[in-house]
């Protein structure tokens, strides 16, 4: 029996033995076909040397998610061999160089060998040792043509696009291409009963990293200074800005830059610099990950308090510094949320696909500038350094960035007394000034909250408890601002809440926890503070499962929290594994949960 | 403590600039420090800096970290925005602060604690990127606002309120400021208001990262006997190795100093700065004669005071980083979003 468009496939190689573009070409060549992919790199914190893994999942159902087990394993890393057979799942195929034959105590009799003698079939063609290790990457992206059925002239295009101005480098690579797909063709069972074929399931769909689109987004949303420390899963934001503003935001006639990136000696000053910037004016942001934003903590909690715009990308890792620093984890909700010393609390936004990471990207600096304090947006590496399916980006070129209660010089002129703190509109938002903007009105000096509503230096007790009130109500208003939660099915006792990746691998649990006769609501939480329909979809069922991507439950903890709710009705589903949650995951823990409880299951009677 | 307002009363004989303005308009509210606090006279000296250069009252940037130094923002050019952030980080808010509006004057104020401790790191890397600012330690050698706890600019030996020695090596600023690529380093005291005023000005008008430590005695804290900070002991020890007088090409006016040899010093705005020179020969330009300078005379228990070393020709961080001349938190919609044609593009290269 073939199936068709519906695998996993894993490539075991070494860090930095060129291996990103051809796994990179295999993946962009299925979705070139019309097929869904999802990518995930699996690589060490390491430069050169260590193991690295990339796995595609193949859906024609179009999931998302990762999926257990592997249907194809590419295994090109002696040191990790061992572990990569035992990877495949029985029926599986293990695609190998067979130069040197396979040790009798790794053969399995529940998979199938696909041996390709790589290093003998080019030590002919390529004499240069380098070259030779490179195109043997080429060379099983060729096999795997034959094996699988991708159509090679989609490859061979892909050749021509990727080297265009390096010529001499497409004939070698195409010849590379051929020499596997014809050792294939000639001494492999070809196709494998695991194949692919075209089908139109991408649409105008794209194929990015959240990164990439984050920064595009904050391009767009009019940031003119980056300010930020490298940091993985992060740096890629900051670059990509940079790059994309290098063609993009430059003054057509003179040449010149329309925004600037510093490259900062910490955290502390990348943020420093961004809150200096909004302090003056301009939209600033950085991005980091959780480290960053324990070391930008003090800076938070006086953004907060003095009431200065700042946006800040976290994208999210795994443990400390020395922890699993390049695996992904929803690992820093409760930091960023409450960071830093005092009452605070911070906006936070929720992408689960490149295109959110460019639309709240984007947002962040009108909701910053709104509510006049910083916004986090969280992804994660899972979402920020793999190549997503998601839809194409869109801009409305009428859209005016809401640069929030700002007063100008005529502003000033036409009010009596101004006054940085007051609460004019009763939505707990002042109005604040641009240093520089009048020559005798509007200045004022912008310390933490030892200050009255004219910002006028005090320690009054009264002063400083009705300036926290005001605060508190910033907050409430906060929560009509931030994106909605996204709310799926009704009716049913039980629901599921989710927020960023944890929503790729959702419709496939829903779908198999259907199956067992498991109807879940679902709501994927956006922003925060929640809005009302969080709390009101929660109140609407018996229970609810919480999915989080940390050991701790961390969404649970704000949701009990900030709503006072009965921890009781809260079921935790976790994943902190350092790796994506996956549907099964999602679907044992639920499952589990109705056995123990003895719930009942309604399975539809089929007629 | 509540806010104190201070009584407007016009001095019909204070001297009107070029602008119209008084002294008074680069004032601020009444001062919360010590009476005596040598911060007050550094506070004092930048308004009449201001005052004397005519600039626009409010078109400044006031940054500041914590301590009693990181007030004093608060209590001059008070039409101007400041900003009292966050212990020993000014650098950083000040070059965000910069890069949002390159027109605005920016000037920081910190401390020795500030500046040489907790924010060591930053000071260095604000120097390195060029910020176009004038930096300023109010350097007393101990932590005014946590009450006389001894800093790390405090002179081996010295000793503290309480007589015990301080027993680590000193940071020096100046030092520093030269060895790592300050464009504009001096020092000063904040009781020679001759000395301090024109280098405020100058530093204001250079273009790119001006410093100026100066020394600051904290009467509380740091001005007995004992300690290298007090005003007795700066008075009797400090040598001057430049005096500069910044005026404008227009001015007729030439201040008649002491006899020396002189040199004109030009000014990005095409004014020039004329630097008197005192007993020696000491060359404004030569970097590496100023640090051999500072560090022999410090050796020998004397502080140097003056301007040391001015790069005129010097490029600021807006320069290295190619920014438009209109500044950054003036650009709109139409200068800053590419629209969605150019983003059809993008889309496409991820197909
Ligand atoms: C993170 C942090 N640590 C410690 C403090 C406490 N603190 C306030 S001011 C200060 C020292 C200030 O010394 P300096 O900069 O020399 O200023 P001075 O008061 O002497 O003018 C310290 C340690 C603080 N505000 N923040
Ligand atoms: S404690 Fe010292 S530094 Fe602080 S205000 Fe008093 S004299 Fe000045
Ligand atoms: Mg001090």
């Amino acid at each position: 029996m073939t199936t068709y468009n519906d695998f996993v496939i894993r490539f075991a190689n070494v860090n930095g033995s060129g291996s990103a573009s051809a796994n990179g070409m295999f993946a962009k060549a299925l979705f070139r076909m019309g097929i869904p992919v999802s990518t995930r790199n699996i690589f060490p914190s390491n430069i050169q040397g260590l193991p690295t893994w990339f796995e595609v999942r193949v859906s024609d159902k179009g999931y998302l998610g990762r999926r257990e087990g592997v249907d194809i394993m590419v295994a090109m890393n002696a040191e990790t061999f061992e572990e990569d057979v035992a990877a495949v799942k029985p029926g599986g195929f293990l695609l190998f160089d067979n130069t040197k034959a396979l040790a009798l105590n790794l053969k399995r009799s529940d998979i199938t060998e696909i041996g390709i003698p790589l290093t003998d079939l080019l030590l002919p063609v390529f004499t240069d040792i380098k070259q030779r290790g490179l195109f043997k990457n080429i060379t099983y992206l060729g096999a795997l043509a034959a094996l699988l059925n991708i159509e090679f002239d989609v490859i061979t295009g892909m050749v021509s696009t990727q080297y265009a101005g390096k010529d001499a480098l497409i004939a070698p690579n195409i010849r590379a291409l051929e020499i596997g797909r014809e050792y294939a063709r000639q001494y492999l069972p070809c196709p494998l009963p695991f194949q692919v074929r075209r089908m139109d399931a991408n649409g105008d769909r794209i194929m990015v990293d959240g990164n990439a689109a984050a920064a595009i987004g904050a391009l767009y949303g009019g940031a003119t200074v980056c300010a930020w420390y490298p940091i993985t899963p992060s740096t890629s934001v900051a670059e990509s800005f940079e790059q994309y503003a290098n063609k993009l935001r430059v003054d057509p006639d003179c040449g010149r830059r329309r925004f600037a990136v510093i490259q900062a000696e910490d955290e502390l000053s990348a943020i420093g610099i961004v809150i200096g910037a909004g302090w003056n004016g301009a939209r600033s942001f950085t991005a980091t990950s959780g480290p960053g934003i324990s070391l930008m903590s003090e800076f938070l909690g006086l953004a907060y308090f003095a009431e200065i715009p700042a946006v800040v990308m976290d994208i999210q890792r795994a443990g400390p510094s020395t922890g699993m620093p390049t695996r992904t984890q929803q690992a820093d909700l409760l930091s960023a949320a409450y960071a830093s010393h005092g009452d605070t609390r911070h906006v936070l936004l929720f992408p689960s696909t490149p295109k959110e990471c460019f639309e709240f990207a984007a947002q962040a600096f009108d909701l910053a500038d709104r509510l006049q304090t910083p916004v986090l947006l969280m992804s994660d590496l899972e979402l920020g350094m793999n190549d997503n399916l998601s839809e194409p980006f869109a801009w409305d070129d009428t859209r005016a960035y809401d640069r929030g209660k700002v007063l100008d010089a005529d502003d000033l002129d036409r009010i009596e007394r101004f006054g940085r703190y007051l609460d004019v509109d009763g939505d707990g938002i002042g109005y604040r000034t641009y240093p520089g903007t009048h020559p005798t009105k509007g200045a004022f000096f912008t310390r933490g909250t030892s200050r009255d509503e004219y910002a006028r230096y005090t320690e009054s007790p009264e002063a400083y408890v009705q300036n926290m009130d005001r605060l508190l109500k910033k907050w409430k208003t906060a929560a009509t601002l931030v994106p909605k939660a996204e709310i799926g099915g009704s009716g049913h006792r039980a629901g599921i809440l989710f927020y960023g990746t944890s929503a790729l691998p959702m419709q496939e649990a829903l779908d198999l926890l259907t199956e067992e006769g498991i109807h879940l609501d679902t709501l994927r939480v956006r922003g925060f503070p929640f809005g009302a329909e969080v709390y009101q979809f929660i109140d609407a069922h018996d229970f609810v499962f919480v999915v989080d991507q940390n050991r701790d439950a961390q969404m649970k903890t704000l949701l009990v929290t900030e709503g006072g709710l009965d921890p009781a009705t809260l079921i935790s589903v976790l994943y902190f594994g350092g790796l994506s949650i996956s549907a099964d995951t999602i679907q044992a823990q639920v499952s589990e949960y109705f056995t123990e409880q003895k719930l009942p299951r309604l399975t539809e009677v089929k007629s | 403590m509540t806010f104190v307002a201070k009584p407007r009363v016009h001095h019909p004989k204070l001297p009107i600039n070029e602008i119209g303005l008084t002294r008074r308009d680069y004032e601020g509210p009444v001062s919360t420090l010590c009476a005596g606090c040598g911060h007050d006279s550094v506070s004092a000296a930048i308004v009449a800096a201001c005052a004397e250069l005519s600039l626009p009252p409010h078109k400044f940037a006031k940054i500041s970290g914590i301590g009693c130094s990181s007030k004093t923002p608060s209590y001059f050019l008070s039409k101007s925005h400041g900003f009292n952030s966050v212990h020993g980080r000014m650098p950083s808010v000040a070059t965000g602060a910069n890069l949002a509006n390159r027109e605005l004057y920016c000037i920081g104020v910190s401390g020795d604690g500030d500046t040489a401790s907790i924010g060591l790191g930053q000071f260095a890397h604000i120097v390195r990127r060029r910020i176009n600012m004038l930096y300023i330690v109010d350097n007393n050698g101990t932590y005014g606002l946590t009450k006389g706890q001894f800093s790390a600019t405090n002179d081996k030996g010295s000793t503290s309120k309480k007589g015990s020695p301080n027993l680590y090596e000193p940071i020096d600023l100046v030092s520093m400021a030269l060895q790592i690529g300050a464009s504009f380093v001096a020092r000063s005291f904040s009781g020679d208001k001759k000395q301090l005023v024109p280098l405020i000005k100058a530093g204001l008008m250079h273009k790119g990262f001006a410093f100026i430590d100066v020394i600051s005695p904290c009467v509380a804290f740091n001005n007995h006997q004992g300690s290298t900070k007090s005003y007795e002991y700066v008075r009797d020890h400090s040598e001057t190795v430049t005096v500069s007088d910044y005026f404008q090409p227009h001015d007729e006016i030439t201040v008649d100093y002491d006899p020396g040899s002189s040199e004109d010093v030009k000014m990005p705005d095409g004014s020039t700065l004329r630097l008197h020179k005192l007993d020696r020969d000491f060359d404004v330009h030569d970097r590496v004669n100023a640090l051999n300078y500072v560090q022999k005379r410090q050796a020998e228990g004397e502080v140097v005071t003056g301007l040391l070393y001015v790069d005129p020709d010097a490029s600021d961080c807006h320069e290295i980083l190619d920014t438009v001349q209109r500044p950054l938190n003036e650009l709109g919609e139409a200068e800053l979003c590419p629209g969605n044609a150019a983003l059809h593009a993008i889309n496409d290269s991820f197909r």
